[in-house]
């Protein structure tokens, strides 16, 4: 076990608005998130002198400091895609148990659903023209994040035969606890041949089989194991983290079925002294249906190549083997563009047992693994509650 | 070759400079280090392997398979009449791998592992995109 396991805890968790909120700025939805994770955790902003963020503006971390009224004295705005806010896990975990920082706040914040409405869509499509991948695959038509994802599952098919339909259990599992989350965008039933029938974005990926786009954002508090132990709600321990990235481009990833998960998965279990089967819940992200199978083989929780029989049969969904995705994903709750924080606040709930119809039960173990890029960054963080 | 050229070419450099020259006069270079003996793509100053600055260009045979590849059905910007468009993953005989499109082949009857050779798309007078295009075209239907 890891000198640094249970020497850190979530102490408050909380959303902002979300959905569509066309009348709000990302700080507003910050701030308000950051608020209502204070208000869970019982402490007050001037507890807090660790921030932690990511965002595609400028210096964004220090805009944020500024509009929350904070002058924070450890600061990180490590910014690796939809897995950051793991990574922001075992950066605080870290700073809290060297003594540098306290109290950390981990906030975000998008607004990419009202942006494309009003125009101030940021586009993916275009980066400095000197990144590697414009001179080499924006002039084939290349673009992030659809087509990406599609080339592995393609080549996941190829190699392990994995099915559509499998696939698409990955989404139906997901619109089924979207149906117990009154939080959710898509609650209406979806079976597997609405996935299969939906429109073809980029083969083999449908349009069920991808994310949605929505505004929002979320806090989450952590602090010292010490201080922890005198807040409003129970703490939940950081038992093990990992991180990695194995490259940028999609024709950099060494490997088109073996996402970076493998890696910060084994060290945040070495980390947490357990191993898949200790797992009581898993919050995966969803970006698309073969992100989940992917990580599921990547974390050990069946053998590579395995991922497709694995999730047959409605496993992932309310009542399956392996509950995952319980608030029902990037796929049917809501994706605002960087969804890991979203994997953190839902598992902090499910261990403190907040989750009403779609509570899990019993659950003292939960692992959230964020993806980021093109399958490009992985960060794992696994929680536990006493 | 079309002078109204309006997709997204590539930015050239001191780095990058010789592939696209070498593009240009139809020859696919890529990078091979003197002291690994490994190719790499796409092309640094420094081995990705081994991190030797020894470095030399040298002619690809311009002949792979398909590593994978996908049909997109919603465009990048400036695609949008080539939807459905092909974007592939082609691995090199020397083992390296590079983004490319597949030409000459309906999108029906693209498969991963299929044999493929470079052919030179001249997009303007300065660009060429190196494409491929199946070894042995697949039979047609006959109409
Ligand atoms: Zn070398």
């Amino acid at each position: 076990m890891g000198a640094l396991t249970r020497k850190a805890a979530i102490v408050g968790v909380g959303e902002s608005d979300l959905g569509y909120t066309p009348d709000k700025t990302f700080l507003q939805l910050i701030a308000q998130a950051t608020n209502r994770a204070l208000d869970d955790a019982g402490l007050q902003k001037n507890d807090i002198d660790g921030l932690f963020s990511a965002g595609w503006l400028t210096m964004e971390s220090i805009m944020i400091a500024e509009y929350l009224g904070i002058q924070p004295t450890y600061s990180d705005n490590t910014l690796s895609g939809g897995s950051a806010f793991e990574f922001h896990m075992e950066h605080a975990m870290a700073a809290i148990s060297a003594g540098l920082c306290e109290t950390a706040l981990i906030c975000y914040a998008e607004t990419p659903l009202s942006d494309r409405k009003r125009g101030m869509a940021r586009s993916f499509a275009t980066g400095a023209p000197q990144e590697p991948e414009e001179q080499f695959e924006i002039p084939y038509g290349q673009w992030v994040p659809i087509p990406t994802y599609a080339l592995a599952a393609q080549r996941h098919m190829y190699q392990y035969g994995t099915t559509s339909t499998q696939l698409a259990e990955i989404a139906v599992a997901a619109r089924k606890w979207a149906s117990l989350n009154p939080s959710a965008t898509m609650r209406d039933p979806l079976t597997i041949d609405d996935v299969l029938a939906s429109p073809m974005m980029s083969t083999p990926l449908r349009l069920r089989d991808c994310c949605l786009v929505s505004d929002g954002g979320g806090a989450v508090i952590v602090t010292t194991a010490e201080r922890s132990k005198n807040l409003r709600k129970k703490p939940v321990w950081i038992l093990g983290c990992g991180e990695s990235h194995t490259h940028r481009s999609i024709s950099g990833m060494p490997d088109l079925t073996v996402t970076p998960a493998k890696l910060s998965g084994e060290r945040a279990f070495r980390m947490a002294g357990l191993a898949p089967s200790d797992i009581g819940l898993l919050e995966l992200y969803d970006s698309f249906t073969i992100t989940v199978l992917l990580q599921l083989e990547d974390l050990g929780f069946c053998p590579k190549g395995e991922g497709g029989r694995f999730v047959e049969g409605q496993r992932l969904a309310p009542g399956g083997q392996q509950p995952a995705n319980t608030s029902g994903g990037g796929l049917s709750y809501l994706h605002t563009g960087m969804f890991g924080i979203f994997l953190l606040i839902e598992a902090a709930r499910q261990l403190r047992g907040e989750c009403g119809d779609r509570q899990v039960q019993p659950v003292k173990t939960a692992l959230c693994n964020g993806i980021g890029g093109n399958l490009a960054s992985s960060g794992t963080v696994i929680l536990g509650v006493d | 070759m079309t002078a109204d050229y309006k997709k997204p070419l590539p930015y050239i450099h001191s780095e990058t400079k010789a592939y696209w020259e070498g593009a240009k006069a139809h020859e696919l270079l890529i990078r091979k280090c003197r002291t690994c003996n490994r190719h790499h793509f796409y092309p640094r100053d420094l081995c990705p392997s081994c991190f030797s600055s020894d470095v030399e260009w040298i002619k690809a045979s311009g002949r792979g398979h398909i590593y994978s590849f996908t049909v997109c059905h919603r465009p990048a910007p400036s695609f949008e009449k080539d939807v459905p468009y092909n974007i592939a993953l082609v691995e090199l005989e020397e083992g390296v791998r590079m983004m490319s499109t597949i030409v000459e082949c309906s999108n029906d009857d693209l498969k991963i592992g299929m044999a493929v050779e470079v052919v030179y798309d001249d997009v303007t007078p300065e660009i060429t995109l190196p494409k491929f295009r199946p070894v042995s075209p697949p039979a047609r239907e006959r109409s």
